[in-house]
């Protein structure tokens, strides 16, 4: 099956991968047909940023999205329908290859994103690493994502076929 | 624009890769088991169970407590499945972003283009 797919032409889906790098660090990773240049501008300006980051597929729409990025600039993001709003400073801003910014949201303290944009024949590696301050930070911030899930043990089964799938492959 | 779990993900995969630790999750899920009654079910010696129950207890999948000379054993609180599902769901999520951005990137790279064609004229 993975080598069909692999041998499927050109428009193949570039895969999403997240990788624990550490207690206090998560990467994610997926590259993207295009140069650095565009990609960096998709992740820069508000009205093309707020169109990806709440994908409809999800059920997502953003109510608000504004953004100044410069160094020292703020963003600030709001949900539609919940009362949930992203929001956090820009520590620095290169393009159009790094962006780094806080997430305030939770209060002090809070995680750090840093994502890089490396262009290598017309496609874009696109890295977004977290970094919390500390373990106990990370485990806060997950115990209340964690509380807001309930899933079934069918579910969970299902869920490890495809973890296991997906480790077997990389 | 981050949330996830992701401590002692490792020790739960471990621990579920093991069919008999499945099954032992399982049966558990029915209903609250001694070492012993666990032990007869998966025709087990009762050192062979125990290994097991310490690898799923060191995962947080299963707690047990010791009354009297019974050892019972019951399910933890889904840590696992907090933990799975929360990194796997966060994964999707991207997944998702990523896609539409690559719609917004395939536009950006046809504007450039008429663009650049417009530029030349």
């Amino acid at each position: 099956m993975d080598a069909r797919r692999e041998s499927e032409p050109t428009r193949m889906k570039n895969r999403t991968t997240v990788e624990r790098k550490s207690e206090r660090e998560l990467v994610v990773t997926r590259t993207f047909n295009g140069p650095a240049r565009i990609v960096f501008e998709a992740w820069t300006r508000p009205e093309l940023f707020r169109r990806w980051w709440a994908p409809k597929s999800m059920g997502m729409s953003l109510r608000s999205c504004e953004m100044d990025v410069r160094v020292g600039g703020k963003y600030r993001l709001e949900f539609e329908g919940e009362a949930m709003a992203f929001f956090g400073t820009y520590l620095e801003v290169t393009p159009p290859s790094r962006l780094v910014w806080t997430n305030e949201e939770g209060g002090e303290g809070g995680p750090v994103t840093t994502v890089t944009f490396e262009e290598k024949g017309g496609q874009t590696l696109l890295v977004m690493h977290e970094l919390h301050s500390s373990k106990e930070a990370l485990d806060a911030a997950g115990t209340g994502a964690a509380d807001a899930m309930v899933e079934t043990f069918a579910q969970l089964d299902e869920l490890l076929l495809t973890l296991g799938a997906s480790m077997g492959r990389s | 624009m981050v949330q996830y779990r992701r401590a002692g993900f490792d020790a739960s995969f471990a621990a579920l890769s093991d069919v008999t630790r499945r099954g032992v999750l399982e049966q558990l899920g029915r209903a609250d088991a001694s070492i012993t009654d666990l032990a007869q079910k998966f025709h087990m010696t009762l050192t062979g169970m125990k290994k097991h129950v310490g690898v799923l207890e060191q995962a947080g999948l299963v707690t047990t407590k010791k009354v009297g000379r019974v050892r019972t054993c019951k399910l933890g609180r889904h840590r696992l499945e907090e933990e799975a599902a929360w990194i796997e769901r966060y994964r999707q999520l991207w997944d998702a972003r990523f896609d539409e951005l690559d719609e917004v990137v395939e536009e950006l790279k046809r504007k450039e283009k008429v663009d650049g064609r417009k530029k030349r004229e």
